[in-house]
């Protein structure tokens, strides 16, 4: 066969696969569309620079193919010719690039009625934190974490004593309200990434990032630790659960806050609450 | 081909003009004066040994260093298909746990990237086809160009060496992110880790060697006539790897020596305060994200540093099986050594 057909089938055959692929992103469930549309279009700058190099190349394997009384021709350059290619190259990139700046901008603005949520990872799994009345989280610190202060929160910070903790890789949000995801790490690299909200960023020991989005159906969703953290990282995930506004209260409602906490460790006998903080770490 | 530069005058003129000040300054561009340095010198290696194993010839070296880099290679290739075996087959291959799996991931994107492409292109290609392809007689130092061989060499032997410790070698991911890469949560934190920083900081030094020997060959050793805008593209994309990688590498190397410090003496460049398994480690205000930046400072060029000598290489096949001569010539360079100058902002 001529090697040109060949050529060709590989690029029909490309074209084919990206049209009926099997693994294709999971439908979205957030506000982040941009991030898909950045994607398509890079999917269209890209392919189409692929096809066109490759069917030039085609085009030039047949017309150009040896022949015994044919020289090649002598023409080093072509001022016009090489404009127009540095200039369509240029436009490609900038078509790569700027839309990306501007995902960007909106990811890192974030909403004024955004809920804050704290992830906390750790080596492996995921617990969180959500505001109180006040709707203000308490602050932190690393060195308060122990068994009657998981999240390691301040005693002397008002705001701290009604934050709700949620000592566990499940989370409920509510449909439709954005959420300002404040990502901490206790020990290594950890990135708090649902497929579905096309939204992640790595949590950081010593840092506090933060990204935002907006869950706009319901649904149960699997959260993935996107930063490779150790032996456990294939096992370090966690369900999010978008619930509209009735079930979503209710189950807030039900959670336990930072006074409870304290309230009950002052009624218990040690042992037992080290016991079920055991059994909660050792769930993954 | 003389019929052809005559045709061409004004093409070739113009192309001496781009050169600035190396260019010759005779008025009479096509023609070129016959050399008149006197005979040097040469390596002559008369034994074995100075002939094959610690030799100064640089088309001896690039042979080594393309020998040690394909034997990497190899190893590499084989780890990819456990790999492959363990992803189509997931449990079917009993010693293919965890750790092995995220060890075997690391040492392959570790000796594809740094110990087989960069030692292949530039180590094995390049010093064998720089004096070749400018018409220098050797390197401009082989002694040192011989020791650059055998640093990497000992590069190589310690990160293999990595494979037969006890907790065997790392298995950080090639990144080898703080604070993960020394804790006991990650594979091969304790001797694995150490063997691969010591190994990058003997394979860095050693490249070092032999980059300062190609750059200096490629401006200072040209034959007559071997202008900078005559040379072939596969010697600009080694030159424009190469200065990238002198920028680049020492950022992987402070990185490395960085990182060996938090691990043996407990300094905390790159780890702040740490909870692990309810104790709070002696570490604490040091910046993982540091890290990134000097690895990425050196990730993001390594890129083009590999990708750019091939790109030279292949217009070069190109322009000779098809018998044309390239195509834009001028334009190709400056768009390498434009690649090479965006590389950094990418960063
Ligand atoms: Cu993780």
């Amino acid at each position: 066969m001529h090697p040109g057909i060949i050529f060709f089938l590989v690029i029909l055959g490309s074209i084919l696969f990206h049209i009926f692929t099997p693994w294709y992103w999971t439908d979205i469930a957030s506000n982040w569309g941009g991030m898909d549309d950045t994607i398509t279009l890079t999917f269209w700058v890209g392919g189409g620079v692929f096809v066109a190099v490759c069917l030039f190349m085609v085009y030039c394997v047949f017309k150009f193919s040896y022949k015994e009384d044919r020289k090649a021709e002598y023409k080093p350059e072509d001022k016009r010719l090489e404009k127009i290619l540095t200039w369509a190259t240029t436009l490609g990139v900038i078509a790569l690039l700027a839309p990306g700046l501007i995902i960007w901008n909106q990811y890192v603005t974030v909403p004024k009625n955004a809920l804050e949520i704290d992830v906390m990872a750790w080596q492996w799994g995921w617990q969180y934190r959500l505001p109180g009345k006040d709707g203000k989280l308490g602050t932190t610190q690393v060195i308060n974490i122990n068994d009657e202060n998981p999240f390691g929160i301040n005693l002397d910070d008002p705001y701290g004593k009604d934050d709700v903790m949620i000592q566990s890789d499940a989370i409920n949000l509510k449909n439709n309200r954005p959420v300002k995801i404040l990502l901490r790490s206790v020990d290594v690299l950890h990135n708090w990434y649902v497929p579905q909200f096309r939204a992640k960023m790595d949590a950081v020991p010593g840092v506090v990032t933060f990204y935002w989005f907006e869950p706009n159906k319901t649904g149960e969703y699997e959260v993935l630790c996107a930063e490779y953290c150790g032996v456990g990282h294939y096992a370090m995930r966690g369900t999010v659960l978008v619930q509209d506004e009735q079930e979503y209260e209710t189950w807030l409602g039900e959670q336990e806050t930072f006074l409870d906490l304290i309230a009950k460790q002052q009624n218990l006998v040690i042992g037992d609450t080290k016991l079920a903080k055991n059994n909660n770490l050792n769930k993954e | 081909m003389s019929d052809e530069y005559d045709n061409n005058k004004t093409y070739q003129a113009q192309s001496s003009e781009t050169m600035g000040g190396s260019a010759p300054t005779s008025p009479d561009m096509d023609y070129v004066r016959p050399a008149e340095i006197p005979d040097q010198e040469l390596y002559h290696g008369h034994s074995f040994i100075t002939k094959w194993v610690f030799c100064q010839d640089a088309k001896v070296i690039g042979v080594q260093y393309f020998l040690t880099a394909v034997f990497t290679g190899i190893v590499g290739l084989i780890l990819s298909w456990l790999m492959r075996l363990q992803l189509g087959f997931p449990g079917a291959a009993g010693f293919m746990t965890a750790e092995h799996y995220y060890q075997f991931v690391t040492m392959h994107g570790m000796i594809m990237v740094v110990y087989f492409l960069t030692a292949l292109f530039l180590g094995g290609f390049g010093n064998y086809l720089i004096p070749l392809m400018v018409g220098a007689r050797d390197m401009v130092f082989p002694y040192v160009n011989m020791i650059s061989f055998w640093m990497f060499f000992i590069a190589v032997a310690v990160l293999m060496a990595s494979f037969f410790v006890p907790g065997g070698p790392t298995g950080a991911g090639w990144t080898l992110y703080p604070p993960q890469t020394i804790l006991p949560g990650t594979p091969g934190a304790g001797m694995g880790i150490l063997l691969m920083l010591v190994s990058l900081s003997l394979f860095v030094i050693g490249f070092t060697m032999g980059g300062l020997n190609y750059l200096i060959t490629i401006l200072q050793a040209r034959t007559r006539g071997m202008t900078l805008m005559r040379m072939p593209l596969t010697v600009w994309g080694i030159f424009t790897a190469t200065v990238l990688a002198m920028l680049a590498f020492p950022a992987l190397l402070v990185s490395a020596i960085m990182m060996t410090l938090d691990k043996i003496l407990g300094t905390s460049f790159f780890m702040p305060t740490i909870l692990q398994a309810g104790e709070v480690l002696e570490y604490g205000g040091g910046s993982p994200i540091l890290f990134q930046h000097l690895f990425w400072f050196f990730g993001h060029p390594e890129v083009y540093i590999v990708a750019l000598p091939a790109f030279g290489i292949v217009s070069d096949l190109i322009s000779v099986h098809s018998r044309k001569n390239i195509f834009g010539y001028r334009m190709m360079v400056w768009a390498i050594v434009g690649i090479g100058a965006l590389e950094f902002l990418e960063y």
